[in-house]
């Protein structure tokens, strides 16, 4: 007996049908996956799922949390997919956030007499320069020096945690609450009331205004790639350096170029995390959050693409949301985790299904007349 | 002498260097055979997670339960590595996604805690822990006593892993293999070389030396659950192993240099300098910058380099 002939061909043409299907599909799966274990473990799947769901979507005030959930995952979610399309692999949104809210927070202290508009702009401008000086150093680095753009990218991350922690725990800086107990308990400086970014409310649920710039971040960044000469050659660049080049693209400039974007997106998202959320350069609550982090996950679930990625980062901040919200004893802790990773590995495995074509064929059986030599 | 603060601090270096160490080393073998595997921090906590359990549940004497534990959390790290392994070898795909996919699967709000919840390990401490064992009697002896003899089990046994890693890349037929597929593997492939096979085995292995490094925390330094005990050691070993050009020797400097970074503002601090401790604890990061950018430069390239296929997929039709 022979086995059965696995191979794999790169499909020539994507078929639309199965850019849908195979998400759908990957999620069906990741369902599964989670279910046997949960059933392993004594945890009643269904009512675990629905629970969940509930808690993300449907119970009081449900929508609005994951909304602030959802908002911060959005921005980092855009600032990795500008770049991955590229295939410009900044893992560093996580520091360019910091350095956002570090740039945010400081103008809006310097600022504090001024109107709410007035302080929004700053705000965003002070963010996203910020957090686009951060990711324009791995950009140079790339770009000169060809050193590969993924390690430094994280590594940034770890002196920008520091850089937070520096400023808030260990100087008597610009952003540290100097006030008595702020000299015991180090904490930042409290923003004004003007620079409180506004809130939308439609029916019962308050759209934070951080989550209307993404959605206008994620309308930009469209077109940028579909409808810009600029977006194309970043394409062709990220495809095939070398066509890039005969064609006498400019190489180095468009690296930098997108690096600085994907940084100043992932800036204007800590941006809003102080203008709409915490109000207050709060070092040890952004590092706990994860956001540059989880945002790749998001970039990575909208296959990079960016109206899919703000409804990506809606369905993992939902799930976040209601991690938080059961958190009890007797719901599994690290569940959420297990989801996310899970749909995402599904989705990772989906993807060969997208790009390639598998056929399983049976080699023909010799008879026995062919001259083979007997087994 | 040997309860001067210097001594005390070298020899805590040389304790929370070891699972940067054990963690580096399997890295290491990843990237050689080409895999870029961003999921080492999940792993580790993944390996740190079951050897506690494994620790807490298994009957026994001491002298069976603690190697067996490590040896299930080598067995944990090196299943989810085989998870990453697939997707990134068989199914082609990212391999920094689905690295960070790994991590937040396993990490600290993932798998690891939900088995920690499970089985309600964060109640008790671990039955049993590595303690510090006096080697050869040499103990005693002025400062290298209590920095190099004083140690547990897990520390001489990363020497000897060290020792080997080094050896099968440098001096064995399937450690040149596996050089050979990092750095080019449509050559490796015509020399008949399996480069799925390669790498895979070393992804795995490299899982496997991604849980005793967690164990490292659960069994020795920290004998007891928190979530997410690593600490972030995992993305520390992923640049330690570049800041120690891929070499197996040179991770053991550089887990000790980065050890004794952490503990250095201790030090001054002690002596009554005025020092700012996050400077310190940049320098490795900050190194680790500088040392890719003189690997990736025109000087460094030609003697120590990173493999050159690491992180691509390798496709037998696409080469």
């Amino acid at each position: 007996m022979s086995l059965p002939q696995v191979r794999i061909e790169k499909r020539l043409k994507q078929r639309r049908w199965l850019m849908v299907a195979v998400p759908l599909g990957s999620l069906v799966v990741a369902h599964i996956a989670i279910a046997i274990l949960l059933v392993v473990t004594g945890h009643p799947p269904i009512a675990t799922f629905r629970r969940l769901f509930d808690a993300a979507y449907i119970a009081d005030g449900a929508l609005t949390n994951s909304l602030i959930a959802a908002t911060p995952l959005a921005f980092t979610g855009l600032a990795a997919a500008v770049a991955f399309r590229m295939k410009l692999f900044n893992i560093g949104a996580e520091g360019q956030l910091y350095f956002g809210a570090i740039g945010a927070s400081g103008i809006a202290i310097l600022l504090a007499g001024q109107s709410t508009p007035v302080l929004i702009v700053a705000m965003i401008v002070g963010g996203a320069v910020l957090g686009a000086a951060w990711g324009a150093i791995p950009g140079l680095l790339r770009a000169f020096l060809r050193t590969n753009e993924i390690i430094t990218s994280l590594m940034l991350n770890y002196v920008a945690a520091l850089a937070l922690n520096y400023l808030i725990f260990d100087s008597l800086s610009y952003w540290r609450d100097t006030s008595a107990t702020g000299l015991v308990f180090p904490q930042g400086k409290a923003l004004a009331d003007a620079a409180t970014w506004p809130v939308t409310t439609i029916g019962s649920v308050a759209i934070p205004f951080g989550f209307l710039v993404a959605a206008a971040v994620a309308f930009v960044v469209w077109v940028l790639y579909t409808r810009t000469r600029f977006g194309f050659e970043a394409q062709v660049i990220g495809d095939s350096p070398r066509a890039a080049r005969y064609a006498g693209m400019r190489t180095r400039r468009k690296i930098v170029a997108i690096m600085c974007l994907s940084g100043a997106i992932a800036g204007v998202g800590g941006a809003s995390q102080m203008g709409d959320f915490r109000h207050v350069l709060d070092a040890r609550g952004l590092q706990q959050a994860n956001y540059g982090y989880t945002g790749i996950v998001v970039a990575a679930l909208a296959r990079y693409n960016p109206f899919a990625v703000v409804f990506a980062a809606f369905l993992l901040g939902g799930l976040q949301n209601a991690g938080y919200t059961l958190q009890s004893a007797d719901f599994p802790s690290g569940l959420v985790g297990v989801m996310q990773g899970m749909i995402l590995f599904a989705m990772l495995g989906g993807e060969l299904l997208v790009q390639y074509r598998i056929s399983i064929s049976r080699p023909v059986r010799h008879t026995r007349t062919q001259t083979e030599p007997a087994s | 002498m040997n309860n001067s603060i210097v001594v005390v601090v070298l020899a805590s270096a040389v304790a929370y260097g070891t699972p940067l160490l054990y963690a580096a080393l399997g890295e290491l073998l990843a990237e050689r055979s080409g895999v870029l595997n961003l999921g080492v921090e999940g792993m580790m906590l993944v390996g740190a997670v079951m050897g506690f359990l494994a620790v807490q549940k298994i009957d026994g004497a001491k002298g069976v339960v603690l190697p067996l534990a490590v040896a299930v959390a080598a067995l944990a790290g090196a299943v989810a590595a085989l998870v990453l392994a697939f997707l990134v070898i068989t199914l082609r795909a990212n391999q920094i996604v689905a690295g960070l996919a790994l991590t937040i699967l396993c990490g600290a709000a993932g798998l690891s805690s939900y088995i920690a919840n499970d089985f309600e390990l964060a109640t008790d401490p671990a039955r049993y822990s590595f303690e510090e064992v006096n080697a050869f009697g040499l103990q005693d002896l002025p400062v290298v006593g209590p920095v190099l003899f004083g140690q547990t089990w897990l520390v001489y046994a990363s020497w000897v892993c060290v020792l080997l890693v080094g050896l099968y890349l440098s001096r064995t037929r399937p450690g040149l293999n596996v050089r050979a597929i990092g750095e080019a593997p449509a050559a490796a492939d015509a020399m008949g070389i399996s480069v799925a096979k390669y790498r895979y085995l070393h992804t795995t292995a490299g899982g496997a030396f991604a849980g005793v490094g967690g164990a490292c925390f659960s069994l020795a330094l920290t004998p007891l659950w928190v979530d997410g005990l690593t600490g972030g050691t995992g993305w520390i070993a992923i640049a330690l192993v570049i800041f120690a050009f891929w070499r197996a020797d040179l991770c053991l400097v550089g887990a000790y240099v980065f050890g004794a970074f952490s503990a250095l503002p201790l030090i001054l601090q002690a002596k009554g300098y005025t020092v700012t401790p996050q400077l310190f604890q940049a320098l490795p990061y900050v190194m680790t910058i500088v040392v890719l950018v003189i690997v990736s430069s025109g000087i460094g390239r030609r003697r120590l380099g990173a493999p050159a296929s690491l992180g691509v997929p390798y496709v037998r039709e696409e080469r």
